[in-house]
């Protein structure tokens, strides 16, 4: 009995410490989101709630900047690197997976040695490579270099080092060969790991900045992030209401993505991080 | 880790007996995983073998970015060591980490062991404090710019409460401009990191906080002498992780801080500099492979510095 009241002390301050954190996580993002509705005659430090909440100035970012070209190219480079990195890293996954064919420690070794290698380190012989090929300023050379990431394969071989042996030895007693094996028996087993891959590949288009920055000169090509860029040079406005419409635009679809997924999320970002 | 390639013949019958017993009913050619790798290799040949390699060459030469170039030894590296350039971007880049690191290892945890609890709403507690990590560095650099501006809410606030007399220079005065762009990644990486030591506290029994509670150890007791050790591994690997992404730096500078890195481009760290002398009509390609080389030398000191003192907690 004389330990409840301290219980009910303790919970109060886990949900003060929460609120604090709350407003500490999310407070810049709401600031950034009511100037977004904040109606076109008011101030914008005129209190902390807008008088005149309004969607104008998303239709203003729309209209006065090509945001929806923006977002076109981004969704172009997101949907190719979704699929080949489900596809390709799911192949190199399922592969590392299986005992008993040579070179395997060999190749693993090799990708995960790759891993050490920062993106910053190699960028510019990356930029190099891909000039090479023709592909600056294009969308292909800004999807290319992340077709598929060595840490999804690596995701996709944990989630098939799971599937247990008897059950693949039960599809070559029914004549199951390698490639039916690989799309009816290890793919479903592994509709975690590839949700995951689908949602951090998409994730990482959508926001990426540096690569896209340095391969892509044209304006008509550019990515979201890129036009955000512009958008905050203060060369195209001055009204921070439109800038802040542009960023919420930025975010807000994300945020959609991910409350609609996190349970996928959470579970997959702390298997995937544990197991490299 | 696995042995390496067999010593011997015997040994090598040996490995081929167990391979044997590993993969049972299961037959395969040997070059069909080889077939369903080929996209992935062929990528990592291109983009990160390949351009290592060339970089380690390009750095040995004056290459322009639109000419060759020939060989030079050493000498992009000298130059490299007598640049103040180079040693502002990599001052700035360590003291980004060893600001950032201790701040990035600590406070997720302290988050992790809050949002843990099966309390009602912890579901959207976790969920909030993660949104940062979604946003883009773009979109996160924009949303901090209008806080942190000399128009911006902190300021405005400040000013009208006259705590201070004049705008604070966040984003225009290089070693503010700094300490700005590392509370937007303490900010960003909080929700990314508290994921990782929730999957650690999982493994945390509760009878030992249970035992210690009952021997009278409150809270705070138990944080230190129950917590903290058992998610030790975690805190290593998340001080190695955490270090190297303090090394790449880029994108929160450029939001805040503009193209220029600061003023007179004075919160510059490496990935800025190798930007900016690598690319461009005048870029100096060999010179920015050395200042790569010397960035990837840097994270790897700490790379394996963290594998290092992993290896000693085994122990």
């Amino acid at each position: 009995m004389r330990a409840a009241p301290r219980a009910r002390l303790g919970l109060a301050a886990r949900y003060a410490s929460l609120v604090l954190m709350l407003v500490v996580m999310l407070g810049p993002i709401a600031w950034q989101f009511l100037t977004s509705i904040r109606g076109r005659t008011e101030n914008v430090y005129d209190g902390v709630l807008p008088e005149r909440p309004t969607l104008d100035n998303y239709v203003l970012v729309a209209e006065s900047f090509p945001l929806l070209q923006y977002v076109g190219n981004t969704l172009i480079v997101a949907v190719l690197a979704v699929t080949s990195n489900m596809l390709f890293a799911a192949m190199g996954g399922y592969a590392l997976s299986r005992a008993g064919w040579k070179g395997r420690t060999s190749v693993f070794t090799v990708l995960v040695a790759t891993l050490m290698f920062p993106f910053e380190s190699v960028m510019i012989s990356m930029f190099l490579t891909v000039r090479e090929m023709g592909l600056v300023d294009t969308l292909i050379g800004v999807w290319l270099p992340g077709a598929v990431s060595v840490l999804n394969i690596m995701v996709m071989r944990s989630a098939f080092l799971a599937v247990p042996r008897e059950v693949e030895e039960s599809a070559v007693l029914d004549g199951a060969g390698e490639w039916t094996r690989f799309t009816r028996l290890f793919l479903p087993a592994a509709k975690g790991a590839l949700a995951v891959v689908c949602i951090t590949s998409f994730i990482g288009a959508w926001d990426d900045f540096l690569w896209p920055l340095l391969v892509l000169t044209d304006s008509d090509h550019y990515t979201l992030q890129l036009g955000l860029k512009t958008l905050a040079g203060a060369t195209t406005t001055n009204d921070q209401r439109i800038i802040a419409a542009g960023a919420m635009a930025a975010l807000l679809p994300m945020m959609l993505l991910f409350f609609a997924l996190q349970r996928f999320f959470f579970k997959g970002v702390g298997e995937g991080a544990v197991k490299i | 880790m696995t042995p390496g390639p067999a010593r011997s013949a015997r040994a090598r019958r040996k490995a081929l007996a167990a391979m044997e017993a590993e993969t049972g009913l299961v037959h395969r050619k040997w070059w069909i995983p080889y077939l369903f790798l080929a996209p992935g290799l062929l990528m990592v040949a291109l983009f990160s073998l390949w351009p290592f390699v060339n970089t380690v060459v390009l750095s040995l030469t004056d290459a322009q970015i639109l000419r060759g170039g020939t060989f030079v030894g050493f000498d992009n590296y000298t130059r490299a060591f007598a640049d103040p350039d180079f040693w502002t971007a990599a001052g700035n880049s360590v003291l980004y980490l060893v600001v950032v690191v201790p701040c990035l290892v600590l406070l997720p945890l302290a988050l992790a062991v809050l949002v843990r609890a099966k309390v009602p709403g912890i579901g959207f507690f976790r969920s909030a404090f993660y949104t940062p990590v979604i946003a883009s560095a773009v979109v996160v650099g924009l949303i901090w710019q209008w806080v942190l501006r000399s128009d911006g809410l902190v300021n405005t606030v400040f000013l009208r409460l006259s705590i201070v007399s004049e705008p604070i220079p966040f984003l225009t005065d290089s070693a503010m401009l700094l300490v700005s762009a590392m509370i937007v990644t303490v900010w960003k990486g909080l929700g990314y990191y508290m994921v990782f030591y929730l999957a650690a506290l999982g493994n945390v029994s509760p009878s030992l906080h249970e035992a210690a509670a009952l021997d009278g150890a409150g809270p705070v007791r138990r944080f230190f002498s129950i917590t903290v050790p058992q998610v030790k591994p975690m805190m290593l690997l998340v001080g190695t992780l955490s270090a190297i992404s303090a090394l790449r730096v880029f994108t929160e500078i450029y939001i805040l801080g503009g193209e220029s890195g600061g003023p007179g481009g004075g919160a510059r760290t490496l990935p800025f500099l190798i930007r900016q002398v690598g690319l461009g009509f005048s870029g100096e390609t060999g010179y920015a492979s050395a200042l790569s080389i010397l960035l990837f030398l840097l994270t790897l000191v700490f790379s394996l510095l963290g594998r290092r003192l992993s290896k000693g907690d085994e122990r």
